[in-house]
């Protein structure tokens, strides 16, 4: 049977059948959004929601769904305002068009990332929602011939009881596309949510449980050809002559081309092609190359901390403070470069026209990518179209400041004209090896306690490569600081008469650097909470009540603290290990893109020697909590994935070569090291912030906090050894 | 040509025979679900079943499952284990990214199918070879639990 062709006028009603209702609305703009966001229409029309006549009701995510539940928690908050059933919603990925779906936290780029995503649309997918709703409403009133205000919403119902008449949000829709755009909306008040702060399931897990959901990895398209490139051994490097007799005779691969950043070959499958690439004879010129190891990086720093750097906070007079202190507590530590490690290794599909390009990928950045791609190409950003899939993970790096794979993508697609569309796929080993990491760190930390043991003065300078600089954030580099650099320390938020806080930003390190899950506070939160945590002991206090008494001025930080020492029953004596084992608990706090998390973390050493992280208990203070099951489901991903880090987590160079390249020397936490994970969330009626990455940070600290109550060492270098705790 | 059964169907797959099973799938036939995530038996993203075993498709040469039964996520559902797994995997929400579940979820298959009231040791052991980036670890744990309950 063929389907006969549909004619205009049919595909438009056709059309108007699907998606009766678009709304096109008028959103203010937060006022906290940047300023930049002045100059690029913030109150152009957005599009959140569209009601079909069968009843659905698609919500259009701006975010990624990355994992942490974005396209749920955006829904929630639609669903909330326009009162559907949860089991109508559904929800579709937006695409590239920053006039719509910018990030209003990012004055007018569209992207995901920094814990954004609900900060930024909770009122703006509230307004979509109640304004449908008004839309709804008022279509039933004129239908019916009844006042709006004895129309009520439930559950996907709309009802006007006098009359017992009712219809679906579906049976409306064509009918509230008519109604004019309200000009106001009043929004619930937080006592009438029926899925806010409830429960409404993930939209994801049936796809996600049965093979069907689509990443950038199952993206097939006709005549496509998949490219497994050969990488640099060493950053900076390039190509200087290459044979490709052996590639081009594996069977499958169809074409062997130079790119900027390596050779590609292609293929018509994945197997292939990586046989291909492996049959590959390169020779690189490494005359521009890095070739610094970690040993000698790490040198470098210290070297570098000798000297004072930018200074990025400074209170009081903390020179004198250091004059001449009753006591004086010193410590430094070493952070080393962390690969993200998704389990999606990256990849990107494009595809090519003279006109136009076309990508299919776990999109992160759509902005700078749109922006990137097209200047590449010669083209204008809206020339580029971006498909924004499910990413199998990303903690940061689909976020690329340099769209580097994605240009690396489109650069192979140029290199053969174009000519049929192209998967790239990076190999785990690429994905490990070729780069953007987490920066290394060195920080020396110095407190100086008066007569009375009282916490007077605080040195901490940090020395890491930026992030910011050189990408297109590099204006927020300001006095040659970088805030994310020193974003958890800059801000300390104790009670400290006298403290300083500054920077050195080391030139001439090649590694390529990105955010990674948390940023800056990976690892100014380990290092200020542990070396906090010192200074209690000295002062001969219970940790808690150290941290609480600085923090008078701090009621968000206070009110976790308490709530997680609470839960975990601090101040009771931990119950005894078995026979040679020590056990230890310890505590953290900390802030970060304005969500508040402590942690209380139990250990065991056993006999063995071997470490055992028994129990996390976390207290959570995110605003009004959206969706408190995604909290928990977050919080307890963070604690596994901090734990990584700080057990196993390292990318170290030798001679410039990356040694790490798949799990086995890189290796995420499995099932037998998970703790238990406890999550009390406290009850705010805060505007809601992120949860994606906020309980990262305070694992770390906390657990290597609990060590030192269990065996006096206190480990600064990560991730920890166990030769370090023995 | 190698021939194979793969959810049921008797398939016959034109190939080098040292091709791994997973790009097989993938490539080839489009079951996509299987997903590939470290290509050397480290992660178990690519667990299927052969002849009812958990192995990595990843290091699994397609010679290696001619004439065999092959089970995918895609099919696993039509089994009552699989059922239970997928809608004690549904009931707890335990997928983030979800790139690394297929795999998670076969390997919780394999348990059930041999130990219908596993044990939480049992379940790191069977489910040791499966990384979960996300660290959904305790929900996957949960999950087990649950279905092996629905199971009885
Ligand atoms: S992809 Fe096969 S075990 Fe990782
Ligand atoms: S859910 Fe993301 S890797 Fe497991």
């Amino acid at each position: 049977m063929t389907t006969p062709p549909i004619e205009n006028a049919s595909r438009r009603r056709f059309l108007q059948g699907v998606a009766g209702l678009t709304l096109a609305l008028y959103l203010p703009r937060p006022a906290s959004a940047a300023p930049q966001a002045e100059t690029t229409a913030p109150f152009a029309p957005n599009a959140f929601l569209r009601i079909g006549v069968d009843n659905s009701v698609t919500v259009i995510s701006k975010h990624l769904e990355m994992g942490q539940g974005t396209y749920t928690g955006l829904a929630t908050i639609v669903a909330e305002e326009l009162d559907a059933a949860w089991s109508q919603v559904r929800v579709e990925g937006a695409p590239a068009d920053a006039k719509r779906y910018a990030n209003l936290q990012w004055g007018g780029a569209q992207g995901t990332g920094g814990s954004t995503a609900i900060l930024n649309s909770w009122e703006q997918m509230r307004h979509a929602g109640a304004t449908a709703r008004a839309m709804l409403v008022a279509a039933a009133a004129q239908r019916w011939q009844v006042p709006a205000e004895e129309i009520t919403v439930s559950a996907g119902v709309v009802s006007h009881h006098p009359s017992q008449r009712q219809a679906s949000l579906g049976e409306l829709a064509t009918a509230a596309a008519t109604q004019p755009l309200p000009t106001a909306v009043k929004l619930k008040e937080p006592h009438q949510f029926q899925l806010v702060g409830k429960v409404a399931p993930r939209k994801d897990t049936a796809e996600k449980s049965n093979g069907k959901a689509r990443f950038t990895q199952d993206v097939q398209l006709p005549g496509m050809l998949v490219a497994v490139v050969a990488h640099p051994p060493r950053f900076g490097a390039q190509v200087k002559e290459f044979d490709a007799s052996r590639a081009k005779a594996v069977k499958g691969v169809v074409e062997v081309v130079q790119i900027p950043t390596g050779v590609a070959v292609l293929a018509h499958d994945t197997w292939s092609a990586k046989k291909g690439r492996d049959a590959l004879t390169v020779t690189w010129d490494e005359e521009r190359a890095f070739k610094l190891g970690s040993d000698e990086i790490t040198a470098r720093y210290h070297e570098l901390a000798q000297s004072p750097g930018a200074i990025a906070h400074a209170q009081g007079d903390p020179d004198r403070a250091f004059a001449q202190p009753a006591r004086r507590l010193q410590a430094s530590y070493d952070f080393p470069y962390l690969a993200h490690a998704a389990m999606e290794p990256l990849n990107c599909v494009v595809q090519l026209q003279p006109t136009s390009c076309e990508i299919w990928n776990g999109e992160q950045m759509q902005s700078v990518d749109q922006m990137k791609i097209a200047a590449q190409l010669g083209l204008e950003p809206e020339q580029v179209t971006l498909h924004m899939l499910y990413a199998g993970g990303s903690f940061g790096r689909r976020a690329s400041k340099d769209s580097d794979y994605l240009l690396e993508a489109v650069s192979i697609a140029q290199a053969i004209a174009g000519r049929a569309p192209v998967k790239l796929v990076w190999l785990r080993e690429d994905d490990m090896r070729a780069g953007y990491y987490r920066p290394a760190f060195h920080h020396t930390l110095e407190a100086a306690l008066d007569a009375e043991k009282q916490l007077i003065g605080w040195r901490h300078r940090l020395v890491g490569q930026s992030i910011l600089a050189g990408s297109p954030f590099g204006a927020r580099v300001n006095n040659g600081v970088d805030p994310i650099s020193v974003e958890g320390a800059a801000n300390l938020p104790y009670g400290i008469p006298h403290m300083r806080v500054d920077l050195h930003t080391p030139q001439g390190i090649e590694v390529p650097v990105l955010w990674w899950r948390s940023v800056g506070s990976t690892h100014t939160a380990y290092s200020t909470e542990t070396f906090i945590d010192e200074v209690a002991t000295a002062a001969e206090q219970d940790p808690v009540a150290f941290r609480l008494a600085l923090l008078t001025q701090q009621p968000r930080h206070a009110g976790v603290l308490k709530l997680a020492a609470e839960k975990a029953g601090w101040g009771q004596p931990l119950t005894q290990g078995g026979a040679g084992e020590r056990r230890g608990r310890g505590v953290a706090v900390h802030e970060s893109f304005g969500t508040f998390v402590a942690q209380v973390a139990e250990v065991t050493l056993q006999a063995d020697g071997k470490l055992k992280v028994d129990r996390v208990v976390c207290a959570v203070d995110c605003g009004i909590a959206i969706n408190p099951d995604n909290i928990r489901s977050q919080v307890e991903g963070s604690v596994g994935f901090a734990l990584s880090a700080l057990l196993h987590g390292a990318i170290t160079l030798k001679a410039g070569v990356v040694e790490q390249s798949n799990f086995h020397d890189y290796a995420p936490i499995r099932i037998h090291e998970m703790p238990a994970v406890e999550v009390h969330i406290v009850a705010s009626s805060e505007p809601p912030s992120g949860i994606g990455e906020p309980a990262v940070p305070p694992l770390a600290p906390a657990v290597a906090n609990a060590i030192a109550a269990a065996t006096g060492k206190r480990l600064r270098s990560l991730p920890i050894q166990p030769a370090d705790y023995a | 040509m190698i021939t194979l059964t793969i959810n049921g169907q008797t398939t016959q797959v034109d190939a080098d025979p040292d091709t791994p099973l997973l790009w097989v799938l993938r490539d080839t036939l489009h079951l996509t679900g299987t997903k590939y995530s470290c290509g050397m038996a480290l992660c178990g993203a690519c667990t299927v079943q052969l002849d009812g075993q958990p192995v990595r498709s990843c290091v699994t040469p397609l010679s290696a499952a001619a004439g065999k039964r092959v089970v995918t996520i895609e099919g696993v559902g039509s089994e009552a284990v699989g059922r239970a797994v997928q809608e004690a995997w549904r009931q707890l929400d335990v997928v983030q990214c979800g790139y690394c579940q297929s795999g998670q979820i076969m390997s919780a298959v394999a348990l059930l199918t041999a130990n219908r009231q596993p044990s939480d040791a049992d379940i790191d052991t069977a489910l040791g070879g499966n990384i979960c980036r996300c660290a959904t670890y305790l929900r996957i744990r949960a999950a087990i639990h649950l279905a092996a309950k629905s199971l009885v």
